[in-house]
């Protein structure tokens, strides 16, 4: 794929430019740093507005799902049906839990009034007069922080009945989840809202249809809703001005594993991914040249080795063409001096413990391959060995009701895929050593 | 299964006393039913099993099930099926401090192994055990979402990030003398931020 624009290349994302003015809480997280910041200043301006139209700016804007899996936000408002008579929901996603990801964290914890303002415009535009935000149990601190904003929403008339004087009712919920990345899947979260075990559902019927508590649904990620307003407040041409076509706007990274100083950082969607490493985290640990790989959107997207990491850019197409994806931006960074299985492994370990058990692909290929992936770090399969252990991976995904089979799968496909070499001559080490 | 720590086992068991709720609870629990529809009242099962472990020193016995499903009407089953499909419903008694290592990937990479050792010697506890003075059950879990800010622990509802030996050492020194610890970054960071 071919990009005109190099994304963010020269400079940095400009300050005024950054939706989250507060992404690490040097300033008072609350009202009064909120309404600073611009959060709540026209809401009811906005409220005004036709729920058509809102919806056709946040399409316009070319907003894509932060949770993961990139989808126009946009367009999955409008798959909501209109006038039903129903009650609708918004439910938001803040089960962050994919290895690598803590970028919500940091919008609840210090800038909660840009989710509490995007829950109300975003409900209002899909005709939702409630909104449940599923946090991730162990967030205690943020589920505080995120409770007393809402009040704070509450106290103020922004939310609550005839919100911002808007004419429009609407009621906001916080449920805590309790130790299951499962239930980041959307449907698993639904089942887990009513007061099940989280497994996925079967789709059709979509949420949009037939939702929680069987009502139509829309369920978006926290950063997805929390831009919103901003959106809307400065318009999606703005918006459009950052990064490039289909891939706009800006995106918080968050860097993690061996860089000289791990941050969680806002930029410009597109952002080359060695500029990223380079400026934001002062570089590799041991330098550029010590890098091995880097896992550029959480645990789920298979690793990319270092000739990629040269010159890919962190947007939805541009990492897609180079075999991997941008997942929820979580970017881990492994240096020479870690064995690269070894992290895969931690990754299989991770997949096992969290598959829900429903499907037997899953739950039984997860187990296997985490104990194929333990032998693996020994040096203990053959080149026969390996080939069989991709050929399960291969096995697993697709043939599972949610993405968690695809999501364990990915990353061994992605460390054989780069370093079977290395794993063969691991092997071969082993054997003349016994 | 996402169930429970490697070493909270599934096998729930009767702590011997009635569990009742306290008048506090009882005024929390009209609340969190009234956030959810009627004849939803399922979807509290998950908050009253907080409350519920609150209330009964960090775990949750059958008499708690059994009073969770006898307020919310649902078949005792059902609550022990959601308390232990999730993690953070502990089956089993655990010490004043629960110990939460991340093993995953991203604090591993940042040393997450010598953590697990400096706290399993501190606390004179293997993982999963929970040490002869009830101070301290450790175990190691699954990614807690603070990747920037690794290697991490979670201890009880407090987060301590950006770890070493030595402030890993301080912390559970702290605990055990009764002093009180920084919570979040142990190396001056407000958050995630680029320091």
């Amino acid at each position: 794929m071919v990009l005109k624009k190099v994304g963010g290349a020269q400079k940095m994302l400009n300050t005024k430019d950054k939706v989250f003015q507060n992404l690490h809480g040097f300033e008072e997280p609350f009202i009064e740093g909120a309404l600073q910041r611009g959060s709540w200043s026209n809401t009811k301006e906005i409220l005004s507005k036709n729920q058509n139209d809102i919806i056709e700016l946040v399409k316009s804007s070319q907003l894509r799902g932060r949770g993961g899996a990139g989808f126009s936000t946009g367009l999955k408002w409008s798959f909501m049906p209109k006038d039903t008579g129903k009650q609708h929901y918004l439910v938001v996603n803040a089960d962050e839990s994919e290895p690598g990801t803590c970028k919500d964290r940091e919008i609840i914890r210090n800038d909660p009034h840009t989710l509490v303002e995007g829950c109300l415009i975003a409900s209002y535009a899909i005709q939702a007069s409630k909104c449940y935000i599923y946090i991730r149990g162990e967030y205690h601190y943020e589920y505080v922080q995120l409770e007393k904003a809402i009040e704070e929403a509450y106290n103020r008339g922004y939310i609550g009945k005839n919100a911002c004087g808007s004419g429009f009712d609407f009621d906001l919920y916080v449920h805590r989840g309790a130790g299951a990345y499962i239930c980041g899947e959307e449907t698993a979260l639904l089942e887990s809202l009513e007061g099940k075990k989280g497994q996925p559902r079967l789709k059709p019927p979509f949420p949009a249809g037939v939702g929680l508590y069987g009502m139509p649904t829309t369920i978006n990620n926290v950063e997805s809703i929390a831009v919103v307003p901003t959106i809307l407040r400065r318009g999606p041409d703005w918006f459009k001005s950052i990064g490039v076509e289909n891939n706009t706007g800006t995106k918080i990274f968050c860097i993690s594993g061996n860089v000289n100083k791990p941050c969680t950082v806002e930029e410009e969607m597109g952002i080359p991914l060695k500029e990223l490493v380079e400026k934001h985290c002062h570089g590799v640990e041991g330098g550029w040249d010590n890098l091995k790989a880097i896992v550029p959107g959480g645990s789920s997207t298979p690793m990319l080795p270092k000739n990629v990491c040269e010159s890919v850019l962190m947007n939805f197409d541009d990492l897609k063409a180079n075999g991997s994806g941008l997942g929820t931006a979580g970017v881990i960074v492994v240096n020479k001096n870690n064995d690269i299985a070894e992290v895969i492994e931690r990754f299989a370990h991770f997949y096992k413990h969290e598959s829900c058990g429903q499907c037997t692909p899953c739950r039984e290929g997860t187990g296997w391959m985490h104990r194929m992936m333990q032998r693996l770090v020994r040096g203990e399969i053959s080149p026969e060995q390996i080939e069989l252990l991709e050929n399960v991976t291969k096995q697993v995904e697709g043939h599972t009701i949610c993405a968690l089979g695809d999501a364990a799968a990915w990353p061994i496909q992605g460390l054989i895929k780069n370093f079977k070499s290395e794993l063969i001559s691991k092997y071969n080490k082993k054997l003349k050593a016994s | 299964m996402s169930g429970n720590h490697p070493g909270l086992s599934n096998n729930f068991s009767r702590s011997g006393v009635k569990f009742s709720w306290s008048k506090d609870n009882l005024k929390s629990i009209k609340n969190i039913i009234s956030k959810y529809p009627k004849g939803r009242e399922q979807s509290a099962v998950m908050p009253l099993l907080y409350l519920a472990q609150e209330q009964n020193h960090n775990w949750i016995s059958i008499e708690c099930i059994e009073t969770i499903a006898e307020t919310l009407s649902m078949p005792k089953i059902r609550v022990t099926e959601v308390a232990s499909f999730y993690s953070m419903y502990n089956t089993r008694p655990v010490g004043e401090n629960l110990v939460q290592i991340c093993r995953t990937s991203p604090c591993w990479l940042r040393g997450s192994n010598k953590i697990t050792n400096t706290i399993c010697k501190a606390t004179k506890c293997e993982i999963n055990d929970t040490s002869e003075d009830n101070k301290f059950t450790v175990v190691e879990v699954e990614c807690l979402g603070a990747c920037s800010n690794g290697p991490m622990i979670q201890i009880n509802n407090d987060f301590f990030e950006d770890l070493d030996e030595d402030s890993t050492k301080k912390i559970i020194d702290n605990i055990k003398e009764g002093k009180p610890n920084i919570i979040g970054s142990q190396k001056g960071r407000r958050s995630s931020e680029n320091a």
